[in-house]
């Protein structure tokens, strides 16, 4: 390739970041999630008007489900949420409970489910209602790796998303990674809770939330707690009370989580 | 006859006898008729070809048919097993007159190759005893009695053992009966034959049962020359649109439910319709949800020869309430929520779009119910959920699985305790923190006598997931067999917790 052709292809690149980058002026404006160090390296917060993708793996899925639902709390308080979905994720990971939701200080009120039958249509209604500048949020939850997710249609959600100001989330639970427009992408999966107010129990739900990607800025990785009485995450709190002693015949929770993480 | 034809007859089994069920008119000249021993009539006849009957195509050709004649008069009516009422009050002139309409319909079925008799009159059944022996004839209001009484008592159609008792009482027409008293009548044959001879004689009438709710309002544009190009068919269909809404605009209404029927030159009709979960009152509107729904149907609109008639009509309807549109953002938002939702219900179907209403129930399965946004919408805003307890963790899965998942516990654990371990999906979870139980007993009033109590944990295992696990019954008097001897309790997962 000579350097003319190249000084070409670099000048069109540049035009075309020009013409896809959102102006100063029209900057998306972001939303805290309320964890320090994650607001920072997301310059302030997530992006609204943009899309944001959620991997987990095929038995994380209640973890990347709240991790998910509460990113569409934070970025659509008050306004109308449209969860898509196909029919089968019901079986493989669960319905959303209302119940659930409301306990995650979330507003099951705001909430239209919409089941589609396949991907394509899941696709579509998506694009639809991302059209609508009556909502806050959209989630798709796709189950598995799926051909038709393409970096064509995630071009197609993130346009979508830009002209109305509403937010596209989307849920990958079993499924890799592949190129996409997302402006972030979160690999989700759950972190040891700390003790609740039961003996024995668990006290607020808490993520290990790694960021891989992100359009404008550097990635890392968090424990994010979330605060369900605020509706925020935040820095792993530390707790009065003492941990419940690990019973002696098996390895220490942390430690036996950390190495089966890296494994699986 | 020219070339001697051979005599066709379709036969069904009635009886255990195979009968003549129809019979075509070379097998009528042949000498055969219907309710024939299929013995009998090959003794006749042996060349005689012999058809199976099949009264569910049966039926689906009378359907089919009905489908055709809506195009006259929206209120047709089934009268099994070869009969059509077609109430056209207010109709025939659109096609020229009543003999003209007779004609239409007459010629249209023939050219198909149905045998057709048909009649008007000023009731139903006067009109279908016209039709089994005076076929073509229109008799007005008033004269049924005298158009009806040189009939024979079979046009009546009655049942066979009460035309033989008539004929073997020696009254052969239909006003030799009506010349008799009443009650002598009704003590001989029953009050449902006098209500039958009643009517017949246009003495009252029984209303008839149309297949189709009839439609609030009707807008349909007729082609001399039958179109079949997509562009044709949108234009049409955005006229129709403003046309109804002009029309429903007058009365202040707005479509709550809409049905495009497009009619093929060849008789086959197909009907669109779409819900819509606010009255509609713009045009637009009525053509997007039309193209959204177009666009998805898994078998498109095949225009085949053409459509000559495409109908647009307004099932249901509501009064529309004006509201200020500008000035309010909460207004403007749930008008575009419904737009929204009216459009996806389009295309995938309303049953697909739900919004979620709480259920009195404690039954964790049971304690929410999806129900079409279309409709309850407005419901589900202002729905109240359980308020949760500030500062506590969440008691309740985010994700619930419809059916709990059968685990696998592998020892027994202390009595009403929680596992130390369990495999779920064949991997294996190691129990490290527990939180239980919580016990749930089934709806003892509604109890089929199977399901048991369940005793539910929160337990969080060694990688972090958390886990709504259950035992199905309890130990101290649901699990025992009919010995009383203690069987193992089945343990499930029920959600997972964020």
């Amino acid at each position: 390739m000579n350097g003319a052709r190249t000084n070409t292809l670099a000048s069109l690149r540049g035009s075309i970041a020009r013409i896809e980058a959102p102006s100063e002026a029209n900057m998306p404006n972001r939303v805290a999630l309320g964890h320090a160090s994650a607001d920072a390296m997301l310059r302030g917060g997530l992006a609204a008007a943009a899309l944001h993708e959620v991997f987990a793996g095929g038995h994380q899925g209640g973890a990347a489900t709240g991790f998910i639902a509460g990113l569409a709390g934070l970025l659509s308080p008050r306004r109308p949420l449209v969860w898509v979905r196909q029919d089968f994720s019901d079986l493989e990971s669960g319905a959303l409970s209302m119940n659930g939701l409301a306990e995650l200080g979330l507003d099951p009120r705001l909430l239209v489910t919409v089941r589609a039958a396949d991907v394509e249509a899941a696709l579509r209604t998506t694009a639809d209602a991302l059209a609508c500048d009556a909502l806050g949020a959209v989630v798709l939850e796709v189950w598995g790796n799926v051909r038709q997710l393409d970096l064509v249609a995630s071009r197609k959600l993130t346009l979508a998303a830009q002209a109305s100001g509403v937010t596209a989330l989307l849920l990958r639970i079993a499924a890799t990674p592949i190129p996409s427009t997302a402006e972030t992408r979160w690999i989700v999966r759950a972190a040891h809770s700390p003790p609740g107010p039961a003996a024995g129990g668990w006290g607020a739900p808490r993520f290990d939330a790694e960021l891989v990607r992100n359009r404008h800025g550097p990635v890392g990785r968090w424990i994010m707690e979330w605060k369900s009485d605020e509706c925020l995450f935040s820095e792993p709190s530390a707790y009065p009370q003492p941990v419940a002693a690990a019973p002696a015949h098996r390895p220490h929770p942390a430690q036996g989580g950390a190495e089966r993480r890296l494994a699986g | 006859m020219a070339a001697q034809e051979i005599p066709s007859v379709v036969v069904a089994k009635q009886h255990n006898a195979i009968l003549l069920h129809a019979i075509d008119e070379a097998a009528v000249g042949a000498g055969l008729s219907i309710g024939l021993p299929l013995a009998n009539a090959r003794a006749i006849c042996p060349e005689l070809v012999v058809y199976d009957a099949d009264p569910a195509a049966d039926i689906k050709t009378l359907n089919d048919i009905a489908d055709w004649c809506d195009r006259f008069t929206p209120l047709v009516a089934l009268d099994p097993p070869y009969g059509l009422f077609l109430d056209i009050t207010g109709c025939a002139h659109l096609f020229g007159g009543e003999r003209a309409l007779l004609q239409i319909v007459t010629n249209a079925l023939s050219r198909r190759g149905f045998a057709v008799s048909a009649a008007i009159a000023g009731t139903s059944i006067a009109a279908r005893t016209l039709t089994r022996h005076a076929s073509g004839k229109i008799v007005a209001d008033g004269e049924e009695a005298h158009a009806i009484g040189p009939l024979p008592v079979a046009a009546l159609g009655a049942d066979a053992a009460i035309t033989s008792g008539l004929r073997r009482a020696g009254l052969k027409t239909i006003g030799d009966v009506a010349a008799r008293a009443h009650h002598e009548i009704t003590a001989r044959f029953g009050a449902d034959f006098t209500t039958l001879l009643s009517h017949a004689l246009g003495q009252g009438d029984a209303p008839i049962s149309p297949r189709k709710p009839l439609p609030d309002y009707i807008v349909e544009k007729r082609f001399p020359e039958p179109v079949s190009t997509d562009t044709v068919i949108a234009m049409t269909l955005q006229h129709l649109a403003r046309m109804l809404v002009a029309t429903m605009d007058r009365q202040g209404k707005g479509a709550r439910q809409l049905e495009a029927s497009f009619f093929r030159t060849d008789g086959a009709v197909r009907s669109i319709a779409v819900d819509t979960g606010r009255p509609v009152t713009k045009p637009e509107m009525i053509d997007r949800l039309f193209r959204e729904r177009l666009d998805s149907l898994n078998d498109p609109l095949d225009p085949g020869f053409g459509f000559d008639l495409i109908r647009l009509a307004a099932g249901r309807t509501e009064i529309v309430v004006q509201q200020q549109r500008d000035l309010d953002a909460t207004v403007h938002d749930n008008d575009e929520l419904s737009a929204l939702i009216d459009r996806i219900a389009a295309r995938i179907g309303g049953k697909r779009v739900v919004v979620h209403l709480p259920l009195e129930s404690h039954i964790p399965e049971r304690s929410a119910l999806a129900v079409p946004a279309q409709h309850h919408l407005a419901a589900a805003a202002q729905a109240s959920w359980p308020e949760r307890v500030a500062g506590e963790p969440p008691l309740r899965p985010l994700r619930l699985f419809d059916r709990p998942e059968p685990i696998k516990v592998p020892f027994a654990t202390v009595p009403d305790g929680a596992p130390h371990q369990f495999t779920w999906r064949r991997a294996l979870h190691a129990v490290v923190r527990v939180e239980g139980p919580e016990r749930i007993a089934m709806e003892w009033w509604k109890q089929d006598g199977k399901s048991l109590t369940r005793d539910y944990f929160r337990v969080e295992d060694a990688e972090g997931q958390r886990f709504w696990i259950f035992r199905d019954g309890l130990y101290e008097n649901e699990l025992r067999d009919e010995a009383g001897e203690p069987v193992s309790a089945n343990w499930y997962v029920h959600g997972l917790f964020a």
